[in-house]
């Protein structure tokens, strides 16, 4: 069985992050790119350089900083821009696909009811809401240079509201019977009544404007990958699950 | 056998006997989860970070 499961986790998944990887070249990735441009914001650390450049209307100061350089002075290494760096990112899209796809095949598997084309949709929109909406909530989609709370707390109530968003919607639209259905409007809301960690000062380098954009660019990308993901991973439980293990 | 008989032994197993290919495919869901969102070695960040950001894990 577990075989059949993980055929239809990689295939889905793969094929949902190199998709996804052609939608964010077009959405989100430009915006990354152009926030990158002020990321840095002058601080002494990062080795900021200032330049000038008549390509914006009135030319503007642009704060730019080279490679990271590390206390001891070694680079961390990271993709050159261009042909590298996309093929990283979408050697990481397909690994986010693959990962999202064994938990929406488990979830599917756990459920034990038939899934296919249609009803795999709509796990996959309910995996938007736990996986980019519910956390996005609390922790909008961040542009490089965003200023933000320390990264481990973060974290944490990232994992805390996908958990509790998870867990909600299973016990609110799943199970039947009142008490189990309050427990889940509980767990839905607990993580934004908690609250998640919020920079202690705002006023980062880059746009509000270009940050409104790649918020709502992140998350309308992120609600393609679900769907694709969510289709594409009812059919082929459809196929290599339900069918093949009653042959 | 019909379909509809077919597809029920699916439905037919426990929660009990489904649960061991759930916690794999668990695990292995949240392993990579936190390996291409989470972790924070810089070769990690740096490889991953425009994947990161478009699918909007917490990042830097």
């Amino acid at each position: 069985m577990i075989g059949r499961l993980l055929t239809a986790v990689l295939l889905s998944g793969v094929l949902a992050g190199v998709l996804i990887s052609v939608v964010h070249e077009f959405t989100t990735t430009p915006i990354i790119l152009h926030a990158e441009l002020y990321e840095g914001g002058g601080g002494e650390a990062d080795h900021a350089t200032l330049i000038w450049t008549d390509e914006v209307a009135g030319g503007q100061f642009y704060l730019v900083h080279g490679d990271e350089v590390h206390e001891d002075g070694e680079e961390a290494w990271g993709p050159q821009d261009g042909f590298e760096r996309s093929l990283f990112t979408l050697l990481s899209n397909v690994i986010t696909g693959v990962a999202y796809a064994a938990l929406l095949v488990a979830a599917f598997y756990l459920r034990g009811r038939e899934v296919d084309g249609r009803t795999g949709l709509m796990w996959g929109v309910a995996g938007f809401v736990v996986f980019a909406l519910a956390p996005g909530m609390g922790l909008p989609p961040e542009v490089p240079g965003a200023m933000a709370s320390e990264i481990g707390g973060r974290q944490t109530w990232w994992a805390f509201a996908a958990a509790g968003t998870a867990a909600g919607l299973w016990l609110l639209l799943l199970v039947k019977k009142l008490p189990f259905n309050v427990l889940g409007f509980v767990l839905l809301v607990l993580p934004h009544v908690v609250g998640a960690p919020q920079p202690a000062e705002l006023g980062g380098p880059v746009p509000p404007e270009l940050s409104a954009h790649f918020a709502s660019a992140s998350l309308g990308a992120g609600l393609v990958f679900w769907a694709l993901l969510g289709w594409i991973a009812g059919l082929s439980y459809e196929r290599f699950v339900t069918r093949a293990s009653t042959a | 056998m019909s379909d509809n008989v077919l597809k029920a032994s699916i439905a037919a197993q426990s929660v009990a006997e489904r649960a061991i290919p759930v916690m794999i495919l668990a695990m292995l869901g949240v392993f990579l989860l936190y390996g291409v969102g989470f972790a924070q070695p810089d070769v990690l960040h740096n490889a991953a970070h425009d994947g990161r950001h478009s699918f909007a894990f917490p990042c830097h």
